[in-house]
């Protein structure tokens, strides 16, 4: 038998477009059982193929997205953006990189040498985890972990230590200050981030992140698809992982850990070259990361938009959430000024906090009232969680200046 | 009381007093995806320049460097500086070097040498063309001076400097009409003059040839 039949059989489906991005592990792992190696290493190889895999993806969607974002950037202020490296700019990313790569490495009389160096390369290492819990497509899931969601929380906090890692071994004020603001940001907002996930949890009754996407399965009257931003309760929970995914990723108007025009650049003041582009490396993973974890959460994964849409491979729906997500970012970032820290932390704390807590009874009501047949009662979340947003929105909106300004000084 | 705003502009309209919660955010996106779809399509909406490519009209009140100016195609036989050396006195900070050119005897042939303008001391301030009663050196609209070779390439000299007085038109058309015209007219007065010297002088020749013949017959008779 050759070895090509023995792949066919291993798996019948191998060749078609679904199983593409998993190809190369299986047939790592399929090619190391022809030639007689053990389970372990066979299991091993198959998971570094698999990381492999998604880092290759991912680190080619930064390169891209660093492209996309300058070009959309300018066009928006009605430019062009980089258009001279390559075909409409295309090489630029690559001429980013050699310009970082090749530029001077300091560091700092003052710094932590060490902590200065670890700082940058540890930034990259969460992201890179909760990537793997992700299910990208129906059969590509790289590390299919039963407690997926809590996985990517934990590892998601890890960022925090490497920010305030670079903040304080860089001996210097201003990255210090960027790391308080950064931490103090980064912990307010992973409340509602993980507890507008909490009706999510509760409505699956599971922690397996494919498990939530299935359970995301199907169309409302034939044409509505079931994800959970669909509900009321979900609807209101996604604005909230929304917005506290922005100010997770420390994105635009949220950017205040690098507020360029306060602090220098944050953590990030005493750093160049690679380590510099690091940085920015991990945060575009971490933005990939955290909208991968919307989509998977809220806009139903790898499921399709349509019915009769199911020829399409699965992550191919998943990657076109993905990059709606990521451009509705960048649109955010094009409008929006950055916000002052005191507004920061009382929207966090007093509008968002106080609505992720609400959408959990909601999410509770709804499902209970569903499942037991009273499908009117559930409509009864709508008003429990809109008084609430009106109230807040109004409370917020109200003006604190006054209604005109007197200049005591500049006028006179 | 109404004092007038610092700086100058219009008041803005009153602030609502109450509007839709997000409103303003909404508003703010409309915005930006008009700007990012219209920058498509919309030709007036790319004001930028792209420079290599394509360049921007200069002004003709755009002044950079000093050329020399001349008439006719021969840059060596048209060239208007005399080699006076006023601009070398005055140029503030002497980036004008000039040798006045002699024959074999001596004499000065009212023409330069060498005259050498260094670029990097140069300040564009215009003195020399100001001061110039030759009507030979004007500001230039040159802006792309950039050379890798930092002494020679940095040093204008002759065969740089001199350019002709059809660019000067080209460049700065009023300026240089008016110029052309004044120089005309002086050209012309000076022929006017020459002919009417000539002809007085022919006039006195003929008056003295007259004086003589008249005369002459006299020492004859005498």
């Amino acid at each position: 038998m050759s070895l090509l039949d023995q792949l066919q059989q291993a798996n019948p489906a191998l060749w078609s477009p679904e199983w593409l991005p998993r190809l190369p592990q299986r047939l790592v792992e399929i090619l190391l059982q022809y030639f007689g190696a053990p389970d372990w290493l066979v299991t091993l190889a198959g998971f570094v193929v698999a990381a492999a895999t998604v880092v290759a993806v991912f680190l080619t969607g930064f390169a891209l997205l660093s492209l996309v974002e300058r070009k959309t950037l300018a066009r928006v202020q009605n430019r062009i953006g980089p258009n001279r490296a390559g075909w409409f700019g295309i090489l630029q990313p690559v001429a980013d990189g050699i310009k970082m790569l090749t530029k001077e490495d300091i560091v700092p009389a003052k710094a932590e040498w060490f902590l200065h160096l670890a700082a940058p390369v540890l930034i990259v290492v969460p992201p890179i985890l909760a990537l793997g819990v992700i299910p990208y497509g129906r059969e590509w899931v790289p590390v299919p972990l039963e407690l997926g969601l809590l996985f990517f929380f934990a590892a998601g906090t890890l960022t925090e230590l490497s920010v305030f890692m670079a903040g304080w071994a860089s001996g210097s004020k201003f990255p210090m200050l960027g790391a308080m603001r950064a931490i103090s940001q980064m912990v307010s907002y992973e409340l509602p981030l993980m507890i507008s996930a909490l009706g999510v949890i509760m409505v699956t009754g599971s922690l397996s992140l494919p498990a939530i996407v299935a359970n995301q399965a199907g169309f409302h009257l034939g044409f509505i698809p079931a994800w959970n931003i669909f509900t009321p309760w979900g609807l209101s929970a996604g604005l909230i992982f929304y917005v506290a995914s922005i100010a997770e990723a420390n994105r635009c108007p949220f950017d205040l850990p690098e507020g360029e025009s306060e602090i220098v650049a944050g953590h990030m003041t005493e750093y160049s070259g690679f380590k510099y582009a690091l940085f920015f490396m991990g945060e575009y993973l971490g933005l990939f990361s955290i909208a991968g974890l919307g989509v998977t959460l809220f806009l139903g994964g790898w499921q399709a938009p349509l019915p009769g849409l199911g020829f399409v491979p699965s992550w191919l729906w998943f990657f076109a959430k993905l990059a709606a997500v990521i451009m509705s970012y960048l649109w955010i970032r094009a409008t929006f000024p950055r916000v002052r820290i005191d507004q920061l932390m009382r929207f966090g704390w007093l509008c968002m906090i106080p609505m992720a807590l609400l959408t959990i009874p909601a999410a509770g009501m709804w499902e209970l009232c569903n499942r037991s047949g009273h499908g009117v009662l559930a409509w009864l979340t709508v008003p429990l969680l809109l008084i609430p947003w009106v109230f807040l929105t109004v409370l917020y909106n109200r003006r604190l200046a006054p209604a005109t300004r007197t200049y005591t000084f500049a006028d006179s | 009381m109404n004092t007038p705003s610092i700086n100058h502009l219009p008041a803005p309209p009153p602030l609502r007093r109450w509007s839709l919660p997000g409103w303003g955010l909404l508003q703010g996106l409309w915005v930006t995806a008009l700007n990012m779809v219209q920058s498509y399509y919309r030709k007036e909406r790319m004001t930028t320049v792209q420079y290599p490519e394509e360049r921007a009209p200069i002004s003709p009140n755009f002044r950079n460097f000093p050329f020399l100016c001349y008439d006719g195609s021969d840059p060596v036989a048209g060239l208007r500086c005399t080699a006076c050396s006023i601009c070398e006195k005055e140029c503030p900070p002497q980036c004008i070097y000039i040798v006045l050119d002699r024959d074999e005897a001596g004499k000065s042939l009212k023409r330069p040498k060498v005259f050498d303008i260094d670029l990097t001391v140069c300040m564009n301030c215009g003195i020399c063309s100001e001061v110039c009663p030759f009507d030979s050196i004007y500001m230039d609209g040159q802006y792309e001076l950039s050379t890798d070779d930092r002494f020679g390439g940095l040093l204008f000299g002759l065969d740089r400097l001199s350019k002709s007085a059809d660019y000067h038109m080209q460049l700065r058309p009023e300026q240089a009409t008016e110029i052309a015209t004044r120089r005309k007219a002086d050209e012309d007065k000076k022929l006017a003059a020459q002919a009417a010297k000539a002809a007085k002088a022919q006039a006195d020749k003929a008056k003295k040839d007259q004086e003589v013949s008249e005369s002459q017959p006299q020492g004859e008779s005498a």
